[in-house]
């Protein structure tokens, strides 16, 4: 790889431009995302048969290695991998391995020596994926499940999913992503695929302490102010207040936070009647959403969950697709060489 | 130090560059027990136990670096004294100041002797130590800076770490003017870096990195600027890496105050993008900035406003790099590249050589007062390298223990084909 090379897809594309990795949504392109859920529509109907099962994975193992804890995005991904029938091992490391010593590379290596085929990735540092990709267990599919600040890569596209659904298509659609965007992986992801996917605009709402430098070059617009921000919206999607940034100097209390940016009933009104809300959760009931806002008829939030097996079984099987072309593909190379 | 010493060696052909900024013809280069005994028309019929033919070659002073990292005492798995001096060697480098930033830190006589002592029994090049500021570089409480000088440490510095508070800094800085010691000190405030590890721009914000602003350093250098207006200390500010660092910098010295500076040399070669697909290689500290910055950076130098640049060479075990990049340590293995990469920027047009050069030998002897002239009667330092010549840094090139240099996959132009210290052969690409 070279330094100067900023695209990510040497490492996650195959020769052929199939997926074998899912670490980010930055490079990948509209038809790459549209067939994404046009997979994840077909795998829906699959949860929805007394069997939800498909053989796509039969034989393989999927290695679930969360080093931050997360409940809900590793038990869809846990069922995602079940209904495609592979063998799954959850793995909570947290910090137990590296506080013994072990370094994150052996104990990967550790793992591609039982013979896994998949590794779903949730770890703290941002990029921690694509090092695993890179240099540690390249014959391995990676997929990541939410690194550091960096990426989400399958909560936004469940995200797209739920949206496609309620409104037909991206085309003319404006969306606003409101609250904590400095620290948020989800936002990061989002505003790439709707950008790809062709959303008229993107705003991001919040106050300066909670935006990225440069937040604008990720393609948005910033709205300091929430009842300007609201405007013509089709889409608000809440993100997740932690508790610790009142400590850090970035937000005065959860009070003041909720009275600016806080979606209430009053708030929803200013946008379009059929505006839908979404929130990637867990929610906080009272800092970033009212619950009669939460539960209300707008609200999409449990779909997303829903979706959220569907998006996660459509990138596993491509990417163990592409995985499985590409080992054939060295094999058959191999032979090439050896006749 | 070690390395083999001939009697007389004679180098002729090349181009001769001075010291002084201008290139000449090189007639003959006469060495003898450790000096250059003859130049010019006088060592042409000169007879010599060897004779060196630097055809298409250039003659310079040897280099001087300000900040190089030789991991000696206390952190040999990254590198050491006898591996690290032989890098910069094979660098052209004949004098390199050792940074404090050791284990124990170099606050104390006695780590100083120790270093020097290595480097007298095991270093291929000069090893000038510079002091720590503070005890354990702490940031808290002064060190011993008239027994660091006595020891032989050139400079007192902070190496990268911070200074807790102005309080603090200013008497640091008013102690060491007592003693006519130079601080050398890298520009960071500590409370605005926070945990960061990336430059605060379009890459950190896109692949969700912690920034260190621009004003992290530019604060702390405006905050040791008006310190050393005030204590009238020598100061000098390494390792810059922002452009707005440079103006002030022109400003004060219009001011008069006594600052120097120096830019290690991959802030002029590149920029953020060097993180975008998370090359922990390119985790330096401070971090690569926007191209913007790259340019001011270059133009410091092309000015003079800049002195010198600096290999900031940081070797590291490879574990030390292999991990999610927040999760690595800062540094470059670099030693080796400098004259390379800046051979990049002549070929770019963008600094002329003899610029380059000067950044390389005169630039830096002036911040510690010394020279780096050929001329007869000064020490055989020099350095010849062949800037047509290329090489690829690899595993098999690097004489480093830290592979981690900043180009591995292509090559280089500037290839050093012999480096003497004091008349002995620190490096050569002959048998």
């Amino acid at each position: 790889m070279t330094a100067n090379d900023p695209s990510p897809n040497h490492l996650q594309l195959t020769r052929d431009g199939q997926l074998r990795h899912f670490l980010t949504l930055d490079g990948l392109g509209c038809e790459l995302l549209t067939d994404i859920l046009d997979t994840a529509d077909s795998f829906i109907e699959v949860g929805e048969r007394r069997i939800k099962k498909v053989p796509l994975l039969r034989g393989r193992t999927v290695v679930n290695l969360f080093f931050e804890s997360s409940t809900r995005t590793r038990s869809t991904f846990e069922l995602a991998a079940k209904r495609l029938s592979a063998d799954v091992l959850n793995l909570d490391i947290n910090t137990s391995a590296t506080s013994k010593g072990e370094s994150l590379s052996d104990t990967l290596l550790n793992l591609e020596a039982m013979a896994s085929d998949m590794f779903v990735v949730r770890h703290s540092q941002s990029g921690a994926p694509h090092f695993i990709a890179e240099s540690v267990t390249p014959g391995v599919a990676i997929i990541n499940a939410g690194d550091g600040r960096h990426a989400h890569p399958t909560q936004a596209m469940l995200d797209m999913l739920t949206i496609r659904q309620h409104k037909g298509s991206f085309e003319g659609l404006k969306v606003a992503i409101v609250g904590d965007v400095l620290h948020s992986r989800v936002a990061r992801s989002q505003i790439r695929a709707l950008n790809v996917l062709g959303a008229e605009e993107v705003r991001v709402i919040a106050p300066g302490t909670l935006l990225p430098r440069g937040v604008e070059d990720l393609g948005c617009t910033v709205e300091y102010d929430m009842a300007r921000g609201m405007r013509d919206l089709d889409v608000v999607i809440m993100l997740r207040l932690q508790k610790e940034r009142m400590e850090g100097a970035l937000l005065p209390s959860e009070r003041e936070f909720y009275r600016l940016y806080g979606l209430n009933q009053d708030k929803l009104a200013l946008a379009k009647p059929d505006c839908i809300v979404m929130h990637p959760g867990p929610i906080n009931r009272g800092v970033e959403i009212e619950s009669a806002v939460a539960d209300g008829p707008q609200s999409v939030i449990l779909n997303q969950v829903t979706n959220g097996i569907a998006i996660r079984m459509a990138v596993m099987s491509m990417a163990m697709g592409g995985q499985v072309a590409e080992r054939q593909q060295k094999h058959s190379d191999h032979e090439g060489a050896r006749a | 130090m070690s390395g083999q010493q001939y009697d007389s060696l004679k180098i002729t052909g090349g181009t001769l560059f001075d010291g002084s900024g201008t290139e000449t013809d090189n007639p003959g280069l006469l060495v003898r027990n450790g000096r250059i005994e003859a130049l010019g028309s006088s060592a042409v019929n000169a007879s010599a136990d060897r004779e060196f033919d630097a055809s298409g070659c250039v003659i310079a002073p040897g280099f001087i670096d300000l900040c190089c990292n030789l991991r000696e005492p206390g952190n040999g798995q990254k590198g050491n004294i006898a591996s690290e001096t032989r890098a910069a060697a094979h660098g052209g480098f004949t004098t390199v100041c050792a940074s404090p930033e050791t284990s124990p830190v170099n606050d104390s006589s006695a780590v100083t002797h120790l270093i020097r002592e290595g480097a007298d029994s095991r270093g291929s090049v000069r090893v000038l130590p510079v002091g720590a500021i503070t005890r354990g570089l702490d940031g808290e409480m002064l060190s011993d800076m008239a027994g660091l000088k006595n020891a032989g440490c050139v400079a007192v510095g902070n190496g990268s770490r911070g200074v807790r508070n102005a309080r603090i800094l200013r008497r640091c800085m008013a102690y060491a003017q007592t003693f006519g010691l130079t601080v050398m000190f890298s520009p960071e405030n500590q409370a605005l870096a926070a945990d960061g590890y990336a430059h605060d721009g379009g890459v950190a914000t896109r692949l969700g990195l912690l920034g260190i602003p621009e004003v992290a350093e530019t604060a702390a250098v405006m905050e040791m600027l008006l310190l050393a207006e005030e204590t009238g200390v020598k100061l000098h500010l390494s390792q810059l890496s922002s452009g707005r660092s440079v103006e002030m910098l022109a400003d004060a010295r219009k001011r008069g105050i006594q600052v120097t500076a120096d830019v290690a040399m991959h802030q002029l070669c590149f920029t953020e993008q060097a993180l975008a697909g998370f090359d922990s290689r390119f985790h330096v500290r401070p971090p690569l900035r926007s191209e913007a910055d790259r340019q001011a950076l270059v133009a410091g130098v092309r000015d003079g406003v800049i002195d010198a640049i600096v290999s900031q060479h940081q070797p590291h075990d490879s574990a030390a790099k292999q991990a999610p990049l927040p999760a690595t340590e800062p540094g470059l293995s670099s030693i080796e590249s400098v004259l390379s990469l800046g051979l990049e920027l002549v070929a770019r047009g963008e600094l002329e050589r003899a610029r380059l050069l000067t950044a390389l030998t005169a630039g830096p002897a002036s911040v510690l007062g010394r020279n780096a002239r050929l001329a007869e009667g000064e020490a055989a330092d020099l350095c010849v390298f062949a800037p047509e010549q290329s090489w690829q840094p690899s595993v098999q090139t690097l004489v480093s223990a830290g592979l981690h240099a900043p180009v591995l996959d292509r090559e280089l132009p500037g290839r050093v084909r012999l480096t003497l210290v004091a008349g002995k052969t620190a490096w050569t690409d002959q048998r």
